[in-house]
């Protein structure tokens, strides 16, 4: 499967998810990743350097927000670059029986560039309604 | 104290490799909720194209950390890490990871803005095979809180 950027236009919606994080997510990506950093996954700890408690490593949410545009264009590998700024931290609840943390995330065509074969999709990625993540843009090749 | 400034224009050369397995691959994408058959299964990949399972695109956050870590850890930088928080991250990648790549990767400090006692870090690590060839250049900026920050 491969996108034509012919039958893109700026502006056009190309799906939307939501994304559903435990404390378990956060100890399964810091193993992943290698970032153990405290503030992701110990609330005493988070709590004692001013941080409304655990929150998901930023890299968590944008590595997540990204599979959008990656099952969308149908190869990881399209994906030529990424970028975004974390504004707001998403924390993540100790809850047994809900999600601790939910985030929603859409994906819209930015901006199509015939002469590279790109198109820019822009990201918008909010926890309680406030955007965390900020110029989420992933530029993708497509033909 | 406050964080050394003078760190700014900095290079940290490359280290030992980094070499992607294809179960850290899959590893890296179960962390990310990725589902792409690419990442999980040889055939689809190889389908696309890739002469192994695929990374996820933010998957070469784990050698620019390595990399960075030589920043955070070094005692004259005077960063607390866990005042630590990311500010903004980019990936260029020149060409996909794919398990079996052997990594290098340089680390530019490209910027130490102070903010009150603490400050505004900009890192650039060049990502490259052993061989030489660049794969992902990537950016990140971290915030080193200050007291009361």
């Amino acid at each position: 499967m491969s996108i034509a950027l012919s039958e893109l236009v700026a502006g056009q919606e190309i799906g939307r998810t939501t994304v559903e994080i435990s404390r378990a997510d956060l100890v399964r990506y810091a193993g992943a990743s290698g970032d153990f950093n405290p503030i992701h996954w110990n609330e005493r700890f988070a709590r004692s350097v001013e941080l409304p408690g655990v929150i998901a490593h930023g890299m968590f949410t944008m590595g997540a927000a990204v599979q959008l545009v990656t099952d969308w264009i149908g190869d990881p590998g399209a994906v030529l670059d990424y970028q975004t700024r974390f504004t707001r931290p998403v924390t993540v609840e100790d809850v047994d029986d809900a999600p601790g943390a939910v985030v929603e995330i859409t994906g819209t065509v930015g901006a199509l560039d015939p002469d590279n074969s790109t198109a820019r999709i822009d990201l918008t990625v909010t926890f309680n309604g406030q955007k965390v993540l900020v110029k989420a843009q992933a530029v993708v090749r497509a033909w | 104290m406050s964080i050394n400034t003078e760190l700014q224009g900095r290079r940290y050369p490359a280290t030992e490799p980094y070499q992607v397995g294809r179960e850290k691959i899959r590893e890296f994408a179960l962390a990310v909720k990725a589902t792409h058959p690419a990442h999980f299964d040889t055939t689809a990949a190889e389908k696309l194209g890739y002469s192994d399972v695929v990374a996820p695109p933010t998957f070469a956050i784990i050698v620019a950390q390595r990399a960075d870590a030589q920043l955070i850890n070094d005692p004259e930088a005077r960063i607390d890490f866990s005042r630590v928080v990311h500010a903004d991250q980019r990936f260029t990648h020149h060409r996909p990871i794919v398990a079996g790549d052997e990594l290098l990767a340089e680390l530019h400090v490209d910027s130490i803005r102070a903010m009150g006692d603490g400050a505004l870090i900009t890192t650039r690590a060049e990502i490259t095979t052993v061989e030489g060839e660049k794969v992902a250049t990537t950016l990140s900026s971290i915030l080193v809180r200050g007291e009361g920050q």
